[in-house]
């Protein structure tokens, strides 16, 4: 028992020094929570090293995949082993808040881990086929209005995803009562869902930016709006966005990082001040457009409450969905 | 003559040394990680692409590089899968039906040789269509919707109830373990969690790997425990390393019917690989085994599934390079690469980017054929794997098993699941249940429900989606030619079962 005792004062003593000297992050590890592929990898294994490269974190990062769930295991494992572990960042972005907003994560919420940084955005679209009966966003909403149930939707997300609350948004925002008789069908991947435009099985194709700009390019797809705050510049120029043509909408699939629950204060500022310098960094900004995404920049406090919010936001959305 | 010409211009541009030194690193590491189970072409690829960035490769050799991977491993996958029964895709199950079989009886040489000249075939084939018809093929691929796929996938059902043979109730029931472990996971049409007891390992669903490794692979291990301290007896018939002439002009016309049905299906995205492997397996059943000897080692079996995946997966490179959708995972990831390369795959790659789509078909034949070369010659090294004495063997493909399922997805419930798979894989074998149909359920189960769900999905719950075109009517009419002919025979058979019975 002594012994113990004076093992948990050493314990104690040495936790006091290391917490009273400057955090420096060391072998620093970021969990993909999905196989390799896709965007949570790609935001551990070409976001974070840049981290490295302007000398923020000594030595190279890991990437470790620990998919399941979707996310859900490694938020999982993140709340109830990585207490504390400053050296650990986790990818996330809105998928992840979506399924805590929908309670996929047993168990968990969404202030069980601190909301690190969002560091660029996927906006979304409403895109259709060249040769579709709705010409403009205003065509579409007025047929949707008269009839929710009669146009179908497709989209890479599974229901209740992000491609399909996208388009709840909107009409909500348009003024749409029945939530529930908006027909969507999930495909596995943005690809696959504009296929159906393309074949003319399905009316409207909600997706992200990225997934759509092979298609814009051929001609083999329409845009009619970009959910953003502006408009995009590129291919998508000439674009409006929901917001100018009077429906306030703005899906911006964010891409980003969390850090575990029980960090210091020190260390999350340590933190969110080593992400705000990897956005401004000309490495990164490249990086970004190279992969169609559109700045989009929260930090530190600042992205904890906007995480907090838009889960309560959506929330409120499955509410009125009945789901 | 304009393809010849646009293709000479690809061999020059493919004939450069850098270029066929990534061919051949390619090919090389697509073979490696095809041979071990649970590793697929897929992380291989997602792995590799930061390091080709960081090194600022040219984006012509990358998309070498990443096919190469990408068909190398289905050289590969044959080679784990003819020697030790390990299928390490669902594309290779077909392949062990067959090819273990003869690996047993002392015919692993020839089963190797002729899964690597049937790839080969394959593989070539599927160039020659990717060259031609790549654009006209790319319309085939969008007239597909969800409806079709339904029919396609009952129709692949159809044709595979020969599988089991003898044991029809017996497979029935196989079949049936699979769909069921297939509903595990969350259901991507409602977001609703199905079987999972609440545990979050089960929210994606089984994976394949898993399964597949813990009922081939660790139930082999339980099966030696059984015969532990036995005779320690080793399998030393190693007999030929090549096919005989013979056996090589027997499965010719078989490997090149395989390698077009494999390349028209794996056009198709998502079908792909298995499809393809398991279709051709039946046809070639169907129109050339007519004393029933698929099943226990016939080498027409091995040939026609091998040279029906490898041509699938070149199909597969169609949608992805001329609409810009990905077949498959592993093309997801390549698509996903070349974007960040500002190079968008889609209806106007092939005009824009003529000289890099030509540099690849060029590279590919390349690969094919140095992929023949390099595996020819090593089929005496790989069979020598079955001198080694199986209480060695056995234990070792677990470990590397074990290691690759944990080092894949860090999940020790994949591990225990993959155990519990061996035991379940260990009393089907006792009690005479075929595994295969476990696993093609496994595979084709979900893509049929979501199938069916999405086309009454768009169709808002009209039943008639699933004859409103003329291409799903032409399948339906396949899987009533397919359904009825095997039941008639077995029926009269019942008959003639029952009259003996009574007299």
């Amino acid at each position: 028992m002594k012994y113990f005792k004076i093992l948990a004062m050493v314990c104690a003593f040495l936790f006091i020094q290391q917490s009273a000297m400057a955090f420096e992050p060391r072998n620093v590890l970021c969990i993909a929570p999905s196989d390799p592929g896709g965007g949570w990898d790609f935001t551990c294994r070409n976001m974070a090293p840049i981290l490295s490269d302007l000398n923020l974190v000594k030595g190279r990062i890991r990437t470790q995949n620990m998919p399941g769930a979707g996310g859900g295991v490694a938020y999982a494992h993140v709340v109830g082993q990585q207490k504390g572990n400053a050296n650990l960042l986790v990818a996330a972005s809105t998928a992840t808040t979506t399924r805590l907003a929908q309670k996929m994560f047993q168990g968990f919420d969404a202030d069980d881990v601190r909301w690190l940084a969002a560091l660029g955005a996927d906006y979304g679209i409403v895109a259709v086929s060249p040769k579709s009966r709705f010409k403009t966003l205003d065509d579409l909403v007025t047929a949707l209005k008269e009839n929710p149930a009669g146009m179908s939707f497709v989209g890479g997300s599974a229901v209740g995803g992000w491609d399909h609350l996208k388009m709840l948004m909107l009409a909500d925002a348009a003024g749409v009562q029945d939530l529930k008789s908006v027909r969507y069908t999930s495909f596995s991947s943005g690809g696959p869902a504009i296929i159906e435009i393309m074949g003319g099985r399905a009316d409207v194709f909600s997706g992200d930016v990225s997934e759509t700009l092979t298609q814009l390019e051929a001609g083999s797809l329409k845009v009619l709006a970009v959910l953003g705050d502006d408009r995009l510049p590129g291919v998508l120029a000439d674009v409006p966005t929901a917001k100018e043509l009077g429906y306030d909408v703005i899906g911006a699939n964010w891409r980003g990082f969390y850090l575990p629950e029980g960090v210091s204060d020190e260390q999350y500022a340590y933190w969110s001040d080593a992400m705000k310098k990897l956005a401004a960094s000309e490495k990164f900004k490249a990086l970004r457009e190279q992969n169609g995404l559109a700045a989009f920049e929260r930090t530190g406090a600042e992205m904890d409450e906007f995480v907090l919010n838009q889960v309560k936001s959506l929330e409120k959305l499955f509410a009125r969905m009945g789901q | 003559m304009d393809a010849f010409q646009s293709l000479m211009q690809g061999f020059s541009g493919a004939l450069v040394p850098i270029n066929l030194l990534v061919v051949f690193l390619g090919v090389t590491a697509g073979t490696m990680i095809g041979m071990l189970p649970g590793i697929g072409p897929i992380n291989g690829i997602a792995i590799l692409i930061p390091i080709t960035f960081a090194m600022g490769i040219d984006p012509t050799a990358m998309l070498i590089l990443f096919a190469g991977i990408y068909y190398g491993a289905q050289y590969g996958n044959s080679i784990s899968t003819i020697l030790l029964n390990v299928p390490g895709t669902p594309s290779s199950v077909a392949t062990a039906l067959d090819g273990h079989p003869m690996a047993k009886s002392g015919r692993a040489g020839p089963a190797l040789a002729i899964s690597a000249i049937a790839s080969f075939i394959g593989g070539t084939v599927a160039v020659i269509g990717l060259m031609f018809l790549a654009p006209v093929l790319s319309k085939w691929a969008i007239r597909f919707g969800p409806a079709e796929y339904f029919v396609l996938i009952l129709f692949t059902f159809t044709m595979l109830s020969a599988l089991s043979g003898k044991q029809f109730i017996k497979g029935l029931l196989a079949t049936g373990i699979g769909l069921m472990l297939a509903t595990i996971g969350i259901d991507a049409g409602t977001g609703i969690p199905r079987y999972t007891f609440g545990h979050l390992a089960f929210y994606d669903g089984l994976d394949f790997a898993v399964v597949t490794i813990g009922l081939f692979a660790i139930s082999e291990v339980f099966l030696l425990i059984e015969q532990t301290r036995g005779t320690g007896e080793v399998n030393t018939k190693l007999g030929r390393v090549m096919v005989t002439a013979k056996e090589f002009l027997s499965s010719w016309w078989g490997m090149i019917r395989s390698a077009v049905i494999g390349f028209l299906i794996g056009v198709l995205p998502g079908a792909g690989a298995t499809i393809a492997s398991f279709m051709a397996y039946a046809t070639e059943q169907r129109l050339v085994d007519k004393k029933g000897t698929f099943g226990t080692g016939d080498i027409r079996a091995v040939a026609a599934p091998e040279s029906a995946n490898n041509a699938a997966v070149s199909g597969a490179l169609i949608p992805m390079l001329t609409l810009g959708v990905p077949g498959s995972g592993t093309t997801a990831v390549i698509l996903g690469a070349l974007l960040a390369l500002n190079l968008n795959p889609g209806p106007l790659f092939i005009v824009q980017h003529g000289d890099m789509f030509w540099t690849l078909i060029a590279s590919m034949y390349i690969g094919n054929v140095m992929l023949l070369v390099l595996n020819l010659p090593l089929v005496g090294l790989f069979v020598k794997v079955l001198l080694i004495p199986r209480y060695i063997l056995v234990p070792g493909v677990a470990m590397i098993s074990y290691g690759a399922i944990y080092a894949a997805s860090s999940s020790m419930t994949d591990l225990m699941l993959m155990t519990g798979f061996g035991l379940l894989g260990y009393l089907m074998r006792k009690t005479d249940f075929p595994l295969a149909p476990v696993i093609l359920a496994l595979v084709l189960g979900p893509m049929m429900e979501t199938s069916l769900r999405r086309a009454l999905s768009l169709s808002n719950g009209d039943w008639g989606i699933l004859f409103a075109s003329p291409l799903v009517l032409v399948l339906w009419g396949l899987v009533a030619l397919s359904a009825l002919v095997p039941l008639i025979r077995t029926l009269r058979r019942a008959r003639a079962y029952n009259d003996s019975e009574q007299h």
